[in-house]
Order: C-alpha cells, then structure tokens, then sequence
C-alpha cells in the first residue's frame, strides 16, 4: 500500500484547533465530535424511537438538544435528528449507528460536512443577539435551533447556561468564525 | 412578520420563503382526460383574494418544514399555521 503523508487539517486550515479569547468569551473550534444524521423512514418513527432507547441514544423533541454518554443528539427537523459521538471512539459514525436502527432510518455520515464554533463564558445573549434571531437570555438549557446568522443557516446549541455550541457548514468556517469574532469584539 | 410554527413556535419571517397559493398542492394527475386544460388551469390560473388566503411558505432557515399560512391579505394578520404535510394528507394527496 501507498504510504501517504497527508497532515489532517482543522476546518478552519490550522493543523490545530483554533481558539480565541475577547474578552469574557472564548470562540473554540471544536473537531473531536463525529457527527451522523438519523432520519425515520415513513412511518417507522415509533420502531427508530425504541431502538434509540434500547440502545441509550437520546432523540430529542422540537427545538431540544440532549447528552447521554456516549451519544447526544439535537432535533432537527420532524423524524430527525443530528446526533454526537465521540471522534475518537466513533470515528466511522454511521458505521456505529447502523446496527441500532437497520433499515428504519437513513443514516448519513455529517462530520465532515460542519464546523463546530464553542463559544462560552458570560455575557453570551448580549453577544449572540448581534448576530441571529434566538433569545438565549429565555432559551432553556439545552434549546437547539436552525436559525440565520449573517445569511449562514447554522445551528444554534446552548448546552448550558455559558456554554453555546454554533455548527454551521464547513466551507464557510472562516466567514462564520470571522462573524462571531467581529461580534465579540464589539460587545466586550 | 412572525409566523407561529406549529412545532416551533414563533419564528421570524426573515426564516421563510414564501412559494404562492396553497391550492399548488392539489396537482391534477398528468395522465387523466383533459390533463392539457386542467394542467393549464394548474399552472396559470390564480385567484388573487382580498381578504383570507391559504399560502405556502417553506422554513428555509428552520427546520425545512413546508406550511400553509392562512393569511389575510389586506391586514396581514395570520390566522392560521398548519404543516403542509398535514393539509395533503388530509387531502389523500400524500403517503
């Protein structure tokens, strides 16, 4: 076999995750979360939910973001979801997800698709109502949405109180990681 | 504008496209007698209500879900939001 040396690289080009701190928030891009989209085939939402259930994977309803270990998932839109697992040990996501749900979902591969922006510290409503149209300062723990932040369609996570994850697509990483950033600079 | 999402909740305008008359989901069948002059009403005939209309918009920016919107359209009040997928079920149009 060929013997590559391909360097891997973070979706926003560095050979490391790329992290930055404005003030009381830090912007961390987050690249060890595989990621896998679990859609129901029709009529088959009540055999996908207890498969999930028998197997520990959270499927959340409308608008929620849950964590188990090792899997976490967040709605996205009816019968479906994205769901989380560890890079590490889950690295062929749908491969892990297969043998859960057979035939009663479609399953696809999204890790390479998104970049993963974590932004915590305090202050983030003042920060994220700069930029799209969720109320975190309202939104409960654990609220996930699909929402518009500079005309980028991304997914807004609060997994706590200081915590809010944004996912959004890969090749536009830069414009998303210079949009928060340009945000933060001008509220702290 | 805000549009009440029937699984959502409120959600902004600046989310949604908005496509035209509901009436787009009762699509004739190609193959009956006289597809011609129904596809051509289909296609080109709308009525341009002043007062309610059923309308559909799609959540773009959301959870990607199609809605008819009843809306009225000398006020724009909107009174009432319901998932197109429901609406063509009722219908018998969809699975």
């Amino acid at each position: 076999m060929a013997e590559h040396r391909l360097k891997p690289l973070c979706p926003l080009g560095g050979t490391s995750p790329a992290r930055a701190s404005i003030g009381p928030v830090t912007l961390t891009e987050v690249v060890d979360v595989a990621l896998a989209s679990v859609s129901a085939r029709l009529g088959r939402t009540a055999e996908v939910a207890a498969s999930a259930a028998a197997a520990g994977i959270p499927l959340p309803g409308p608008g929620r973001f849950e964590a188990r270990a090792p899997f976490a998932a967040f709605w996205l839109s009816p019968d479906s979801w994205m769901v989380e697992a560890p890079f590490a040990t889950h690295e062929d996501s749908r491969a892990a997800l297969l043998p859960v749900f057979g035939d009663a979902a479609s399953i696809t591969e999204q890790t390479d698709a998104w970049v993963r922006i974590d932004v915590t510290g305090e202050g983030l409503p003042a920060l994220f109502e700069r930029l799209c149209n969720v109320d975190l300062a309202t939104a409960q723990e654990g609220a996930a949405t699909r929402t518009i932040l500079e005309h980028m369609g991304v997914y807004v996570v609060k997994r706590g109180a200081a915590q809010v994850s944004v996912i959004g697509a890969r090749s536009s990483a830069a414009a998303l990681w210079h949009a928060l950033d340009t945000a933060a600079h001008s509220v702290f | 504008m805000i549009i009440n999402h029937p699984i959502l909740g409120p959600r902004d305008s600046q989310e949604f496209v908005y496509l035209g008359d509901a009436a787009l989901i009762d699509r004739p069948d190609g193959l009956a007698e006289g597809a011609l002059d129904t596809f051509h009403d289909y296609l080109y005939l709308r009525d341009n209500p002043a007062g309610l209309h059923r309308e559909l918009w799609y959540h773009e920016q959301g959870d990607r879900s199609w809605l008819v919107v009843t809306r009225n359209t000398l006020t724009h009040e909107i009174t009432q939001v319901e998932l197109a997928r429901d609406v063509a079920r009722a219908r018998g149009r969809s699975k």
